[in-house]
């Protein structure tokens, strides 16, 4: 059963990382706009030729 | 520095594109990024060279109408409580999602060859995990539980707090004495599919009241106010102050209450008054914010004053018809104060019916929480939001916004529905009405001559050629003679739109109500008329209200002798013309003190404190701005069918929210007895609640459609 040692935190650990991943993109708010991105990825403006 | 902008306008995913390339060229401008779903532009400045003008003028240009935002604390505020739901509901998902984890095992474990001591553990871990989450993710039910129990209030919030405490207080009783069973599970599932219920009642919330800040937005007018060195600058109205001089140019609305310093012209009140006849004003008089100058140019000194007098008055009636709405009590909460104490005795007669068979004071107090577990009201407090979220999505497809979810219910209860005339069964502006003595080409050259002229009254007319499928496009070299109309020469032979004087045509004294608008080219000349006109559909409509049951009634402001025209026209025998909105508002609680229960329909500023003292209340979205916040719901578009949608989807949600209440009750009566009787185990206990939330979540989806929905 040593093994739990390892796979409990692991599990743990995954699923804080989850949350956190979520937490920022909260934060950052790509939720904002839900429909908006799914044209964005077809247009090239923001593509800058310096 | 940062500004947002509402935009209109906007017809497919193109439109991101052409906005923000258009703008990457304003200099000062160091972002813009258009909001897809909420129709909102949001631009970043360089602070010192801030000038939105010449951004707002390339979108002009574009086609979109912009306005900017001014004061949006309140909307912020509501956001910042929606994003706390939502990482609320996302750690009791994460914590939830561990545990249960755990709890498989546990359960495999106590079937197969889990050890204790293992066990122990994992309760240990389930509970480090689902302490602290459910502290954190079930405050919203907390605070509400506790506000509600200070107030003497019952409400969905206590029982939901006293069962998740409970079952956490003793899953770690339980723990410590090494029991084969705990709930830590349960409590969160509870919380997460609770929380789950609010984030999606805000979600909607917050749908429906971003599409009305837009569209508020969009009609705040533009004011000229005349600065001391005798320059105009144009500035939002609401940025107007008392004392400011502003100039009013004919066909343009008031944008705020003043004494007139000078000019002469005719008002149209009826967004204030009710009345459709203009009325002559000179210097001295006093105007007020929302009337419409028709022929003269007016200079006005703005009086905060005047606005507080008038404002007042009508915002203490609506305060005063408020209050007595509050007394509502929604179909959750009468369920919730009939349901808590039921509940909570039985629990406490399982505890003593076991002591009492000879249990011991453990196992009866164990079996009694799993009572209290098992009954919570995860399904009992989903069924009306998750209907209401369902209905206000289906009505928003019908060009309806509701202010609210608990608004459904009340809608669903109506039996009497009162019409303003002017704005409401009328079309709120001006269209043309007759236009006889044109032929059909000289029509359709007045409506192009039409587009070039900023008067309300021209918009009738290019409105109605475009009807007729015909592109319209603008003359070259227009000119515009403020207050007389417009002129240009089209193959070397001159046309004039306006008024009848700068056409040389003959026009009536009397004009029954209407304006007319004459148009010459070269010989060709004739009057078109303009005026008040029914939505195209309010004669269907009116009759199947009718066909339904619905006692219809008129309360208008207007003159007698036009009220009874409508009304005999759209075959409605209850109507009173001339009304105060006092009047109004006491017609409507003598009606409801005879137990008839009152949508009230208006757009005016004299129907606000009768919008608020009715059972529900609609107003367009072409309203006064005072008048849409006191009503429950808005209605935008040009037709009147959303009335009648908006009471076949009601109806249908609260028949479905009744629905889900009986399967919620249908869920309570085959899980309590086992409860009562011992055979709850934490695996029993978390497959009934998720498939009895799943079960109403999926009958909810039914509000979606009903029977006699327009297509």
């Amino acid at each position: 059963m040593t093994i739990l040692l390892y796979l409990v935190p692991a599990a743990l650990g995954l699923g804080l990382l989850a949350l956190a991943a979520f937490m920022w993109s909260l934060k950052s708010g790509q939720f904002e706009d839900l429909d908006g991105a799914a044209y964005r990825i077809l247009n090239d403006d923001d593509v800058r030729s310096e | 520095m940062n500004l947002d902008l509402a935009v209109e306008g906007i017809s497919s995913a193109d439109a991101i594109a052409e906005i923000e390339r258009a703008l990457s060229v304003i200099p000062g401008l160091t972002q813009a990024r258009l909001n897809f779903t909420t129709r909102r532009l949001s631009t970043e400045w360089i602070k010192a060279s801030f000038n939105p003008s010449p951004a707002i003028s390339t979108l002009e240009n574009l086609g979109y109408r912009v306005a900017p935002f001014t004061g949006d604390a309140e909307e912020s505020e509501e956001d910042r409580y929606t994003r706390w739901l939502l990482r609320c509901l996302v750690v009791s998902g994460f914590a939830g999602i561990n545990v249960m984890l755990l709890s498989v095992s546990i359960w495999a474990g106590n079937v197969t060859d889990i050890t204790p001591e293992t066990r122990d553990l994992f309760h240990w871990l389930s509970a480090l995990i689902a302490l602290p989450a459910a502290a954190f993710s079930g405050q919203p039910f907390f605070y509400k539980a506790l506000r509600a129990l200070r107030q003497g209030d019952m409400t969905m919030d206590v029982p939901i707090s006293i069962g998740i405490t409970l079952a956490l207080a003793m899953s770690v009783y339980e723990t410590a004495h090494h029991a084969e069973h705990a709930y830590f599970d349960s409590a969160l599932m509870l919380i997460f599919f609770l929380l789950s219920g609010r984030v999606l009642d805000h979600a909607m919330r917050k749908k429906t009241r971003s599409a009305a800040a837009n569209l508020n937005a969009l009609r705040i007018p533009i004011a000229s106010r005349i600065e001391a060195d005798g320059r105009i600058t144009e500035i939002p109205s609401d940025a107007l102050m008392a004392g400011d001089m502003i100039l009013i140019a004919p066909g343009s609305l008031v944008p705020a209450d003043g004494v007139i310093e000078s000019g002469r012209s005719q008002i149209e009140a009826s967004l204030v008054t009710g009345e459709t006849e203009p009325k002559s004003v000179k210097p001295g008089d006093l105007v007020f914010a929302g009337t419409f100058n028709q022929n003269g140019a007016l200079t006005l000194r703005v009086s905060a004053a005047g606005s507080r007098t008038v404002m007042a008055d009508i915002e203490k009636l609506i305060h005063e018809a408020l209050t007595s709405r509050s007394r509502y009590v929604q179909i959750a909460d009468r369920v919730a104060r009939l349901y808590a104490p039921v509940v909570h005795i039985a629990a406490a007669v399982t505890a003593m019916a076991w002591i009492a068979v000879g249990a011991t004071v453990h196992d009866a107090l164990v079996i009694a929480i799993a009572v209290l577990i098992i009954t919570c009201p995860c399904a009992l407090a989903l069924a009306a939001p998750v209907v209401q979220v369902i209905t206000a999505g289906a009505l928003f497809q019908k060009n309806i916004l509701i202010r609210s979810g608990d608004m459904i219910e009340r809608m669903a209860e109506i039996d009497t529905i009162i019409f303003d005339k002017t704005g409401t069964l009328t079309l709120p502006e001006p269209s043309l009405i007759d236009a006889s003595a044109l032929t059909p080409e000289a029509l359709m050259m007045a409506g192009r001559l039409a587009l070039s002229s900023h008067h309300p009254l021209a918009r009738a007319i290019c409105e109605t050629v475009r009807e007729k499928g015909t592109v319209l496009k603008p003359y070259t070299d227009v000119q515009e003679i403020t207050g007389s109309g417009v002129s240009c020469i089209i193959d070397g032979v001159e046309a004039r739109l306006g008024h009848p004087t700068f056409c040389n045509v003959h026009a009536p004294i009397w004009t029954d109500n209407r304006s007319c608008i004459a148009f010459r080219y070269g010989k060709m000349a004739g009057l078109i008329f303009v005026g008040q006109k029914l939505r195209a559909d309010a004669f269907e409509v009116i009759n199947s209200l009718k066909a339904r049951g619905y006692r219809i009634l008129i309360l208008s402001g207007d003159h007698e002798r036009i009220v009874k025209d409508v009304a005999d026209h759209l075959n409605i025998s209850e109507w009173h013309a001339a009304m105060s909105p006092k009047e109004k508002c006491d017609f409507l609680t003598r009606l409801k003190d005879q137990g008839q229960q009152v949508l009230m329909i208006g757009d005016g500023l004299n129907d606000a404190p009768a919008l608020a003292a009715a059972t529900a209340s609609l107003s367009p979205a072409t309203g006064a701005d005072v008048t849409q916040a006191a009503a429950d719901a808005v209605f935008t578009g040009k037709s009147l069918v959303p009335v009648l949608d908006l009471l076949v989807l009601t109806q249908k949600g609260r028949r479905v929210m009744i629905e889900n209440f009986g399967l919620a009750l249908i869920y309570n009566l085959i899980a309590v007895p086992l409860a009562v009787f011992d055979y709850v185990t934490p695996l029993i206990a978390a497959a009934a609640m998720s498939g009895s939330s799943v079960i109403v979540a999926l009958n909810a989806l039914r509000a979606r459609r009903a029977e006699g929905l327009s297509s």
